[in-house]
């Protein structure tokens, strides 16, 4: 696997006015490696996404594509590059689909603005495409309207149209969560093989644990705006270091907690983003290891064990750096 | 054709149906979205019912409260509650025993909320749709409500958008308590929440209805959620009952291929992983359903290999019959093994 980071963000930050809603957010996408961004509605994990495709202006921080500061490019022709180098995909491909456009449109539209292939072979590469995603027979798929095909289809129609630049990286936006089950593991092992055959990077933003942890290889969990914790997903998922890790792996539906003894307390305060936060721990309110410190200091992403890292007073505490030269 | 559900015979709860529903038939013009199904929901018992989209099951729900938007009818059976017949009764009656008899959460229903109008004044709305009782005595059952649901008293007076998704989904379900109903249908209510919301709101739902003793249909197409706080469940598939169970039984051995397909979609949290493969191909046009088992283009158990099963399988469609106490299936393979 390469080392060469297609994507870095280092403290990246958003601010709707008093709202922090991405507050110095720092990784990497690496290539042929899908790192899947983790948390609650209005965590932020969407806007990270957003900002990445450059939907939003950052606050602060940076995002470097291939060593070079995004927020800095300006030609025309360096922001197409980014633009059809680092694609996004939605949540509700029917909402990106223009309904009186056949996916033969979809697909061969950026082909053709992107200079892909010469005009001649729009229409193969168009079959290769949908063909390559798994839309068989490509030149049945191709005539067809945005409603006549499921939603599954469609996510497929709206990753063929974004693997027709051949981009570095794919920005995809909860892209299962409106699909059946049934037809989400189809996405998923889509989305294993265009990172293992192509070599992108995938962020993936989702809420479901389950499904981060089929195909990708990083986690990065959010909390009001901050990353809590990140590190390999096995590793995080076997041994969390943060309380609101623990409390999103305790939620997930498992048959075996019908007995009823491992409930949730119901928790005290509230969730979502950050309107002008104090200092100390965003997660304070709702944490049942909250000590005394934990309202006072800002906690720091510590890396307690190798390659896993959370921003937690009492599980990963600073110390533990200062401890070691 | 309609299948025939056995009298159900089931140690674990023996309480008396409250709603019972007899080859209940839904058209949409051509298509069959619900093709003579059966259900029974017995007093304060969570009936999960689940399958993919356009299996029917959202139907099922508005046909039981009898909201279905045209050309969508009842083209047969019969749906009991409490032994009284409710199809054919005129709008008035429906109207009566809607919300007090049986209340129904809408899928998306936190965006049911009308937004220039205050929460306490939506519940004061639906109480005195059925009820004649003073504005002021309304607001304070509302102040009981909200908190019965984890919110805030304060919070009679927030307009919805001053809510989060999670305690807007909470307004809807003590709005559909307010009333004091015997059954609550819940469509997908805690589809657009995160999974920490949808488990505080699933235990809140579980402790409620401990308390208020109402029974729940709940449906969803998440089949793991529904093990872990259904009692019994119904696994829909193209506008039938492909099999049902009490929970445990289905988690311990679904019998189903569907079902199997379903439950095997979920990959693991923990333990070793394996590439799932879902379930190939997408369910069928229901204007035109496939012969014999209507699951049969799907499944990974219809080959050839056995003509005279294969034939009946494409040929001659599956009847729901008990394999164990309160477990039906409706699958020829099934039938095969256990003759």
């Amino acid at each position: 696997m390469s080392a060469v980071a297609p994507l870095e963000v280092r403290g990246l930050t958003k601010h709707f006015a008093r709202v922090h809603a991405v507050d110095d957010v720092s990784f990497e996408l690496r290539p042929g490696t899908v790192t899947a961004l983790v948390g609650e509605s209005g965590s932020g994990k969407s806007t990270v996404a957003r900002l990445l495709a450059r939907l939003h202006e950052p606050t602060g921080g940076a995002v470097l594509f291939e060593g070079d500061d995004v927020a800095r490019v300006r030609r025309r022709r360096a922001v197409l590059r980014y633009r059809s180098q680092v694609q996004l995909i939605f949540q509700d491909p029917f909402d990106s689909l223009n309904p009186v456009k056949t996916v033969r449109h979809h697909v061969a539209r950026p082909l053709r603005i992107h200079k892909m292939v010469p005009a001649s072979q729009v229409e193969e590469r168009v079959h290769e495409l949908l063909r390559s995603v798994g839309l068989v027979p490509p030149h049945e798929i191709a005539a067809k309207y945005p409603h006549e095909l499921s939603g599954g289809q469609r996510q497929r129609v709206a990753l063929a149209r974004v693997l027709a630049v051949e981009p570095k990286v794919i920005l995809a936006d909860e892209p299962t969560s409106m699909l059946d089950v049934s037809i989400r593991i189809g996405i998923l092992n889509l989305m294993t093989r265009l990172k293992e055959e192509h070599g992108i990077a995938f962020l993936f933003v989702t809420h479901d644990l389950a499904s981060a942890r089929y195909v990708a290889d990083d986690l990065l969990v959010m909390y009001a705006g901050q990353i809590v914790e990140r590190g390999p997903i096995e590793e995080v998922l076997a041994s969390p270091l943060h309380p609101y890790t623990r409390l999103l792996l305790a939620a997930v539906p498992d048959p075996a907690k019908r007995l009823h003894a491992d409930r949730i307390q119901e928790r005290k305060g509230v969730a979502g983003a950050a309107v002008d936060p104090p200092e100390g721990c965003r997660f304070v309110s709702r944490c049942p290891l909250a000590v005394e410190i934990c309202s006072q200091v800002t906690p720091q992403l510590v890396e307690a064990r190798p390659r896993q890292s959370a921003r937690c007073h009492v599980t990963a505490p600073a110390a533990l750096i200062e401890r070691t030269p | 054709m309609t299948a025939v559900l056995e009298a159900p015979v089931d140690d674990t709860t023996r309480a008396p149906a409250l709603l019972e529903v007899r080859g209940l038939t839904v058209e949409y013009g051509r298509a069959r979205a619900v093709d003579g199904i059966d259900l029974d929901i017995r007093e304060g018992e969570i009936l999960g019912l689940a399958g993919e989209s356009g299996c029917g099951k959202t139907t099922v729900a508005n046909a039981l409260m009898q909201i279905l938007r045209p050309p969508g009818r009842i083209a047969g059976g019969s749906i009991a509650f409490r032994g009284e017949d409710l199809v054919g009764k005129s709008d008035e009656e429906l109207r009566q025993f809607r919300w007090r008899n049986v209340s129904m959460v809408f899928q998306s229903a936190m965006n049911a909320l009308n937004p220039v109008m205050r929460v306490g004044d939506q519940f004061v709305d639906a109480m005195r749709a059925h009820e004649r009782i003073e504005r002021r005595r309304a607001l304070v059952q509302a102040e009981e409500l909200l908190e019965l649901v984890g919110i805030d008293r304060d919070r009679v007076r927030a307009y919805p958008h001053q809510l989060s998704g999670g305690m807007r989904q909470r307004v809807i379900i003590a709005i559909a308590l307010a009333l004091n109903p015997e059954l609550i249908i819940l469509d997908e209510p805690t589809t657009a929440l995160d999974v920490v919301v949808q488990r505080e709101i699933m235990q809140q739902v579980e402790a409620l209805k401990r308390d208020f003793g109402f029974a729940v249909l709940f449906i969803t197409h998440d089949v793991s959620l529904l093990l872990e706080f259904a009692d019994r469940i119904a696994i829909m598939y193209a506008g039938e009952v492909v099999e049902s169970a009490p929970a445990p039984n289905l988690v311990a051995g679904s019998q189903h291929p569907y079902t199997q397909g379903l439950l095997q979609s979920f990959p693991p949290l923990t333990g070793p992983l394996e590439r799932l493969t879902g379930i190939p191909g997408s369910p069928p046009d229901l204007r035109n359903p496939p012969s014999g088992c209507r699951f049969h283009p799907r499944c990974p158990h219809c080959t050839r290999d056995n003509a005279a099963l294969h034939l009946r399988q494409t040929t001659e469609s599956p009847v729901l019959r008990e394999i164990a106490p309160g477990h039906s299936v409706a699958c020829h393979l099934v039938e095969e093994a256990t003759r």
